[in-house]
């Protein structure tokens, strides 16, 4: 009996192992970044452990829903996607009605946690375009664009309305992904770029005081120095006096004296392309690049339609942190709250990332083997 | 049918994965690209642009610091200094680069004295510094205090001696309660003054001319750009802006007189006022006993100011602008006036002045200082004797309403509008006054002793001063001031501050005025200050006032008659010379016999001080008929 039972507890553990078959070359790559970010932040935080600590619990928690999300079949998902994206939505509704935070509604208070229901649709919004192409035929028509259009609109528009421009964004650009990835026909995606650019300057009087200021800024920090170019001024000055080799850990004076604001959260890039140079900034990209591309490899050796739209927009949506992120810290962006994944400190973000790649290793636990399609 | 339904679907998917994968394949792409050109920008930034922006990174390490202003300088109108800015030595200490600031304190403490003042006031200002700036420990350093510190100087790591300017008052105590004292900036300081302008300031107007004129004194702070490392020493200055000093003050004030005032009164507490009536310049007033201001400068010690709070004669009080003095026979040439004005008086009316004077049908009587009375006297003998009878009619004749409308023309009840803080109003006596204050109606005999400047009636200084400098002009109100010009910089000349223009004239009848000046010119002739003009070049108008807190009842009267002296408040108020004058001198002591005897001489000092200078100015030529008219009545 006896032996029995620890037979199969140990088969139990044996699985429990092997079941998420982790990609382990993606997974190796997010435990690099981890690495990296809680390095550059400890220095970033100026040596202060319990930043550092309280960045690793949320890794450690995020890694832990990594695994159980790995565990969980695609199929499962997709069966759930409608009634979490539904009720993502309807947590950003609350959020408008309820919602805390400095001059922006942003944050709901769950009383142990506050949270940002922004950061779900991070997930729920690609979940919720692959789960409606999963059902019509591709490439895509208007009538199917028109539906995914709508299903964009809602969430994003909350967030917009928040406001929170660069999340919105984000949103929309992880759902457009899965379009995108879907094979919409290029003429009309060259139709719906088109129509978007001309969209802008109508859009640009509806957009807050400080959104356009950013836009302003960014054209011409130097305009106002102290003021709103600060930010974007002090960010060039730390990337560029790190110069090819950098000052080196814990050296970067700009973020050292503070003339670095934010730079542990949204700034953080620029600490450690002051301390690691141009050579540390490359190394980072092509970890970056290799965490996409192998995002992509699993997409495309997913089972179906919905985890293939599903991996692919996940990773590309990754991009789209980096260079937002990226482009701000050099000053080719506006000033935008978008942090740059893994390395920026704060809770949401980091956990919500983990989250997606717990999908993408369940979708890869989940692949299709090698010839069985045929 | 179940192979179709099959197949398709596969042949679909296969198809879609086929699509995908050539999705993938340009997103791929299109995301490297967009990486490379964010590589690229980078590259930009750190190789093309490293070396600017390495300089600018440097320059971030660069402080910038405030460089304070230099207080404007304080002249009297003849360029005597008031007050000026000495150079001194403080310690600093910079907390920063002290381990254990209280050992550090205690082992100090043996080297120079530091008193518990001192103690507090550096924790105090330690809280609102950031840690690499200085915090002033000991002000005021003896040369052997410098001495004794350099020797020993090793054992104290982030502690200096550092120059800096003091304020000082070198003529002290005699310009206590006009040019006034900076002292440090207070919470209440910070309130209202601009953080910017003060960053390097520690010092601020805290009353008189100091406070009021601030924003000229103070000047403009500069900055200087000082690299530094990384423990926020300085190590060179890269760049100054200099700051532009505060503007240096001419006062009115003239010196000579002020000193001859203070020094006439002999220390008996009191106050006077000198003003020119033509332009309501204030040529001096004193407040005695008054302090030395600069002992507030720099913090005033505990035991001093307890001192100065406990002192009998109220050396604090500003005598000038808040001191309550019953005006008594000194409003009488007022009264007199608001007679003429009304038309109830021609000034050749004569009243019969018995000794005591009756309301009609009432049997309380009001006295003459004379017993007996005055005889028979016309308005000029009136003012001249000071005889109570006639201005107990005029000022019953008028009735209070008409009487303290009048009274509000020469500024009394009000402050007079004096470049100067918290002047005080005193009371003019009224209906309004009188139900606002005590809820009561006005009776007539409040209105008789009204007449003679008794009663409610409460004056400061410099109110009385501002009136009979309206009289002088013969009716054209000037505001007293104390500013006359004001220089920026020590290479341009002072440029005159206009003060306000006049007010319109406060009578309607010009001719009105000979009578009391007439009345006024024979309070010194025969009256009752006679002898006080002996030797005067110019002829003197002036009136006396020995008031009493108690009004002149048949049963008070007795009383006070027999009281001790010095419980009289005695004034003497003049101008001159008459028909011109140039200046109007009020002096009101707390105790005396009588303002003739007590106060006229005072007058008298103020105004022979004042004579040089006039004489200087008007090519030593008395104004016509001076000298001659005054001469001639003596005797």
């Amino acid at each position: 009996m006896i032996d029995e039972a620890l037979a199969r507890l140990r088969h139990r553990l044996a699985t429990l192992w092997r079941k998420p078959r982790l990609d382990l070359p993606l997974f190796g790559a997010l435990l690099l970044l981890m690495g990296i970010g809680l390095v550059t932040l400890y220095s970033a935080s100026d040596l202060d452990r319990s930043q550092v600590i309280a960045q690793g619990l949320r890794f450690a928690l995020g890694l832990a829903l990594l695994l159980l999300i790995a565990r969980i079949p695609p199929q499962t998902l997709r069966a759930w996607t409608p009634w979490l994206y539904a009720g993502s939505v309807v947590l950003l509704a609350l959020v408008a009605l309820l919602g805390e935070g400095r001059g922006a509604h942003r944050w709901l208070d769950l009383g142990v946690v506050r949270f940002q229901p922004s950061e779900l649709l991070k997930l729920t919004m690609p979940m919720m375009v692959a789960w409606y192409l999963n059902g019509r035929p591709l490439p895509p028509g208007w009538g199917t664009l028109g539906v995914v259009a709508v299903l964009i609109a809602i969430p994003a528009g909350f967030v917009a309305e928040q406001p929170d421009l660069g999340t919105a964004l984000l949103i929309a650009a992880s759902g457009a992904f899965g379009v995108f990835l879907s094979g919409v026909a290029w003429w009309r995606i060259g139709l719906i770029v088109g129509v978007c650019v001309a969209l802008v300057p109508i859009g640009w009087p509806f957009l807050h005081d400080y959104q356009r200021n950013r836009v302003l800024t960014m054209l011409d920090p130097e305009a106002d120095p102290l003021g709103k170019g600060w930010h974007i001024i002090q960010s060039k000055i730390a990337v560029g006096s790190g110069g090819i080799w950098g000052k080196g850990w814990h050296n970067g004076t700009q973020s050292r004296l503070e003339f670095l604001p934010e730079h542990t959260t949204d700034f953080i890039f620029s600490v450690y392309a002051e301390e690691w140079g141009l050579v540390g900034v490359l190394l980072l990209l092509a970890l970056y690049v290799f965490i996409i591309g192998r995002c992509l490899w699993i997409a495309a050796e997913a089972k179906d339609t919905y985890a293939r739209l599903l991996a692919g927009a996940i990773g590309m949506s990754l991009f789209v942190y980096v260079v937002v992120n990226g482009g701000m810290i050099t000053g080719v962006l506006p000033v935008v709250g978008v942090p740059l994944p893994l390395m920026s400190y704060g809770g949401t973000s980091a956990v919500s990332m983990l989250t997606g790649f717990g999908v993408l290793m369940s979708i890869h636990a989940h692949r299709k083997v090698l010839g069985s399609s045929l | 049918m179940v192979m179709r339904g099959t197949l398709k679907p596969l042949k679909e998917g296969r198809h879609e994965a086929a699509l995908f994968r050539r999705r993938a394949v340009v997103g791929m792409l299109a995301i490297v690209a967009f990486l490379v050109a964010l590589g690229l920008r980078f590259a930009y930034l750190q190789v093309d642009r490293h070396h600017e922006l390495s300089l600018r990174s440097d320059a971030n390490r660069v402080v910038t610091r405030p460089l304070a202003p230099t207080r404007g300088l304080i002249y009297d109108r003849n360029g005597v200094l008031l007050a000026e800015n000495v150079a001194a030595f403080r310690l600093e200490v910079t907390p920063e680069q002290v381990k254990d600031i209280d050992a550090m304190l205690d082992a100090l403490a043996r080297v120079v004295p530091l008193s518990e003042d001192d103690l507090t006031r550096f924790h105090a200002t330690r809280k609102g510094k950031r840690s690499y700036e200085g915090v002033p420990l000991r002000l005021k350093l003896s040369e052997e205090e410098i001495a004794r510190f350099s020797v020993s100087r090793w054992a104290f790591p982030g502690v200096d001696v550092v120059p800096y300017l003091t304020r000082s008052y070198p003529l002290g105590a005699e310009f206590a309660h006009t040019v006034g004292y900076v002292g440090r900036i207070d919470e209440d300081d910070l309130a209202r003054l601009d953080r910017g302008d003060y960053a390097g300031t520690s010092h601020v107007g805290k009353t008189g001319i100091e406070r009021r004129y601030e924003d000229r004194l103070h000047g403009e702070p500069g900055y200087e750009q000082v690299e530094v490392n990384a423990d926020h020493r300085p190590l060179r200055v890269l760049e100054r802006v200099p700051p532009k000093p505060g503007q240096n003050l001419y006062l009115t004030i003239d010196a000579r007189i002020q000193e001859a005032a203070e020094v006439a009164f002999a220390g008996r507490a009191g106050a006077a006022v000198a003003i020119d009536p033509r332009n309501g310049e204030v040529l001096a007033m004193v407040s005695v006993p008054s302090f030395d201001p600069n002992l507030f400068v720099n913090g005033i010690s505990r035991a001093d100011y307890a001192a100065l709070l406990a002192d009998p004669g109220k050396p604090l009080l500003n005598r000038l602008l808040r001191g309550n003095y019953v005006p008594g026979s000194t409003m009488k040439p007022f009264v007199g006036l608001a007679g003429l004005e009304y038309g109830i008086r021609k000034p050749s009316d004569t009243i019969l002045s018995t000794g005591e004077f009756h309301i009609p049908g009432q049997s309380r009587g009001y006295r003459d200082d004379k017993r007996g009375g005055h005889g028979r006297v016309d308005l000029v003998q009136a003012i001249a004797q000071s005889a109570n009878t006639y201005f107990y009619s005029v000022a019953l004749d008028l009735g209070i309403d008409r009487f303290s409308e009048f009274m509000r023309r020469f500024g009394f009840g009000q402050p007079t509008g004096i470049d100067l803080d918290g002047e005080g109003s005193g009371v003019l006596p009224s209906r309004e006054w009188k139900r606002g204050r005590m809820n009561q109606p006005w009776y007539p005999g409040e209105t008789v002793i009204a007449g003679i400047g008794q009663g409610y009636w409460v004056v400061t200084p410099l109110q009385l001063a501002h009136a009979v400098a309206i009289l002088a002009a013969r009716g054209e109100p000037h505001v007293p001031h104390l500013l006359s010009a004001a220089q920026q910089g020590f290479d341009v000349a002072p440029v005159p501050v206009p003060p306000s223009p006049p007010r319109p004239n406060v009578m309607r009848n010009q001719a009105d005025w000979e009578a009391i000046e007439l009345g006024m010119i024979e309070v010194l002739r025969s009256g009752t200050a006679r002898g006080i003009d002996r030797d005067f070049p110019y002829v003197i108008a002036g009136k006396t006032g020995t008031a009493e807190r108690f009004s002149r009842t048949d049963e008070t009267w007795t009383s006070i008659s027999t009281s001790p002296i010095e419980r009289h408040q005695v004034l003497f108020e003049a101008f001159t010379p008459a028909e011109d004058a140039r200046i109007a001198v009020i002096v009101a002591l707390e105790a005396g016999r009588s303002g003739a005897h007590d106060a006229a001489p005072i007058v008298r000092k103020i105004l022979d001080a004042w004579l040089p200078g006039d004489l200087a100015r008007n090519g030593g030529t008395p104004a016509i008929g001076g000298g001659t008219a005054s001469g001639g009545s003596r005797g």
